[in-house]
């Protein structure tokens, strides 16, 4: 049995790169199913985070009960966002998301 | 540890792949791809509830959403696909480098975490957690696939109308 | 006890959507209006000690990790009174029948999500109750399906996914540490583990995120897209309370309770403050659309909230409490007199309005009353919040950032009476001639709400004695 915080380290270090390429994806990306892609891509991150950490502190089972909640959380905001980037293209008739510069921040 | 370097090796090259694949329905398989390299990952580290949960739901669910609203919106035109794939390589290739880079600056990194671990949990079972000691979690579950509910019924109904 | 006010509102929505539709469709919006007025009672009893918070009988079925504190009762109340508000609007606001009723139901989970965050003690129920505020959010803003409305729902979902990531990353860390996840918990841990390197990158994350959340300055972009493109009677939920309970509340309750009072977060709480105070006035003064004005100078006063939350002390922290309040109370105004201007006038451009005083004088009125109570005019309920404010700075030996609240409220004072210059005053526009005032469902909800602004500046050595001392001596 290894040390569990050497693998949590571990872990960590591919959690911050799954976080980059996540990030990168969505702020490189012209695509806004790919900018959802990348969110996807950090929550990814983000459960195995979870993961680890109950593993490395072997408090498995409220890990896995925070796991659970997460999924059902993502799922629905998937879905929703999903939906306000169809209502999107309806208008844009593109997913392109220059095309999203009518309001300035 | 080593098997658990190598699965998320591979996890990563999945992701790299979502990333930079040029078909985005390439790309959202490259996710649910993700997906269940998470779900081995976390069957490994003694999850195994969490991990079926990440393979129906995530894998399953997830994919399906996506590949929709792929399919709802309508692909480029040919030229378009041209114009956008050397875009996309000038801006992509970064990412690799930056990753390779990050990943071995981490690791040959000598960190010290220097943390307090808290004793091991008493309850060892996910249901009781769940049930008796999150019960609030369990409502804000419900409440949150009412308001998934209403957000389907709202932003996909309109759509439909035109 | 506590737990009703999660199952009360969830029950209630059901009941409507169980009962017939047709009715509900009529019906519905009068019988939720019991809702946030029992709320308001509730909470004005259990302030006077009438009503006692022990469990009963739905806590011991319900084994929900709940408490309150004044802090909350003075947010529960805020809900209140502005979900009361929104659904005193909704009928004129949206005409058609059908987006009513899901109007209504929306707004019904975003009260229950809101009250979720105000009581809990757990740092993930916590994010799940800001993810289903959150959520229910995007879908009120792309809720009529503009285009504007949709991108800048696009522009909130990837700026709060971010926020929502951080948040749970920072969980875990702390999770890593702590093994379970309720305030009491997390604090004994974090004081146990003081500056490891881990977890105190945690806390910054949890920080920035919660400034996402709460549109503070370098994390504003989203929020004046938001506010200004969503439709008028979700503005006003939005600015009035949803972001405030999001990310400002929860800021509050977190440092003050769980995080604690560390040198370094109070210095980058103090000066993402006054950025933010100093940023969002000067970008109000140059706006020419009255949701974006009224925006910018709610990023403007959130930043007074963090500046005085930043002192730490427990006067900062009641004038903070009690700014939030005002702020709920005011910028709700506001922005349902931009629904009558806008429904009255059919623009939000301030250039094309003017003298409109004769014409919609009570409206004018209302909102010259709300704009000098942002700018902290005695005797409304404005001033005492800022009197507040910087005595807490001064009296914690901030004496410079007592002096940018003292001059950044002259800015504010410009900008609203360029706001009041610019639409109620001067000469009427010809084209306007013909513009009447508001109808009596939109000017009753602007009535009360001045009057609130007026009472509790009248009534404020009341206010003093009462709410504001004990949150200090606690």
């Amino acid at each position: 049995m290894t040390d569990p915080l050497a693998l949590f380290w571990i872990t960590c270090v591919f959690v911050i790169m799954l976080m980059i390429a996540g990030l990168y994806c969505i702020f490189v990306t012209y695509n806004l199913i790919r900018v959802l892609i990348g969110l996807e891509l950090l929550i990814k991150a983000v459960t195995l985070l979870l993961v680890v950490a109950g593993y490395a502190n072997n408090h498995l089972a409220r890990s896995q009960a925070f796991v659970i909640t997460l999924i059902v959380m993502e799922v629905i905001f998937i879905a929703v966002a999903a939906g306000i980037v169809i209502g999107l293209y309806y208008h844009n008739q593109s997913l392109d998301v220059r095309k999203l510069r009518n309001l300035k921040g | 540890m080593i098997v658990e370097i190598i699965i998320l090796s591979v996890l990563m090259l999945a992701a790299l792949w979502t990333v930079m694949t040029r078909s985005i329905l390439r790309s959202a398989i490259g996710l649910a791809f993700v997906s269940v390299m998470l779900t081995y990952i976390m069957f490994r580290l003694s999850s195994p509830i969490a991990a079926v949960f990440e393979l129906s739901v995530c894998t399953g669910l997830i994919s399906v959403v996506f590949i929709s609203t792929i399919t709802l919106t309508f692909p480029l035109s040919k030229e378009e696909v041209l114009q956008h794939m050397k875009e996309r390589l000038s801006r992509f290739w970064y990412l690799p480098l930056i990753l390779i880079l990050v990943g071995l600056a981490f690791s040959l990194a000598q960190v010290k975490l220097n943390l307090t671990l808290p004793p091991p949990e008493v309850e060892q079972d996910v249901r009781n957690v769940l049930w008796k000691l999150r019960p609030f979690d369990l409502a804000g579950q419900v409440i949150m696939l009412l308001t998934g509910v209403y957000g389907v019924l709202i932003l996909f109904r309109q759509v439909r109308k035109k | 006890m506590l737990s009703l006010f999660i199952i009360l509102p969830l029950l209630s929505l059901m009941v409507i959507n169980l009962l017939p539709k047709e009715l509900m469709k009529k019906i519905g919006t009068l019988m939720s209006l019991i809702l946030p007025l029992a709320q308001m009672l509730v909470v004005v009893f259990i302030f006077l000690g009438i009503l006692d918070i022990r469990p009963g009988p739905a806590d011991h079925f319900f084994k929900f990790n709940l408490a309150i504190d004044n802090i909350s009762l003075v947010m529960l109340f805020s809900i209140a009174i502005v979900i009361l508000v929104t659904l005193l609007v909704e009928r004129h606001l949206i005409p058609d029948a059908d987006e009513r009723f899901n109007f209504l139901n929306l707004v019904l989970i975003t009260f229950t999500g809101m009250n979720g965050i105000v009581l809990v003690q757990d740092l993930f129920s916590l994010y799940v109750f800001l993810e289903i505020t959150t959520v229910a959010t995007f879908i009120l803003i792309s809720f009529h399906k503009k285009r504007d409305a949709l991108e800048g729902a696009f522009k909130y979902i990837i700026l709060s996914a971010l926020a929502t990531v951080g948040i749970l990353s920072s969980i875990a860390l702390i999770f890593l540490i702590s093994g379970d996840t309720s305030f009491a918990v997390v604090h004994q841990a974090l004081q146990n583990s003081r500056h490891a390197f881990l977890i105190d990158f945690a806390l910054a994350i949890f920080l920035g995120s919660l400034f996402i959340k709460g549109g503070l300055v370098p994390f504003h972009g989203w929020l004046a897209d938001a506010y200004s493109s969503a439709g008028r009677a979700i503005s006003i939920l939005l600015a009035g309370i949803v972001t405030k309970t999001l990310g400002v509340y929860t800021l509050i309750r977190l440092v003050s309770s769980v995080f604690g009072f560390d040198t370094e977060v109070k210095g980058v709480l103090m000066f993402i403050g006054a950025l933010s105070i100093i940023i969002g006035a000067f970008a109000a003064l140059g706006q020419h659309d009255f949701k974006r004005l009224l925006a910018y100078s709610s990023i403007s006063q959130v930043g007074y909230i963090i500046l005085s939350l930043g002192c730490g002390t427990p006067l900062g922290i009641a004038a903070a409490v009690f700014h939030l309040f005002n702020h709920a109370i005011f910028k709700s105004l506001l922005f349902v007199n931009s629904a009558a201007l806008e429904l009255q006038t059919g623009t939000r451009h301030m250039d094309k309005m003017g003298g409109l005083a004769q014409k919609m004088p009570i409206t004018g009125v209302t909102s010259l009353l709300a704009s000098l109570s942002t700018a902290g005019m005695p005797p409304l309920s404005g001033f005492w919040s800022k009197l507040l404010i910087v005595m807490a700075l001064w009296f914690s030996g901030h004496f410079a950032y007592a002096i940018i609240a003292v001059l950044a409220s002259v800015l504010t004072l410009g900008y609203m009476l360029s706001l009041q210059n610019r639409v109620f005053f001067g000469k009427l526009r010809p084209e306007l001639e013909n513009v009447k005032e508001a109808s009596f469902g939109l000017l009753f909800p602007m009535i009360i709400l001045a009057g609130i602004i007026v009472g509790v500046g009248a009534l404020f050595p009341f206010i003093l004695n009462s709410l504001i001392f004990p949150i200090i001596i606690k």
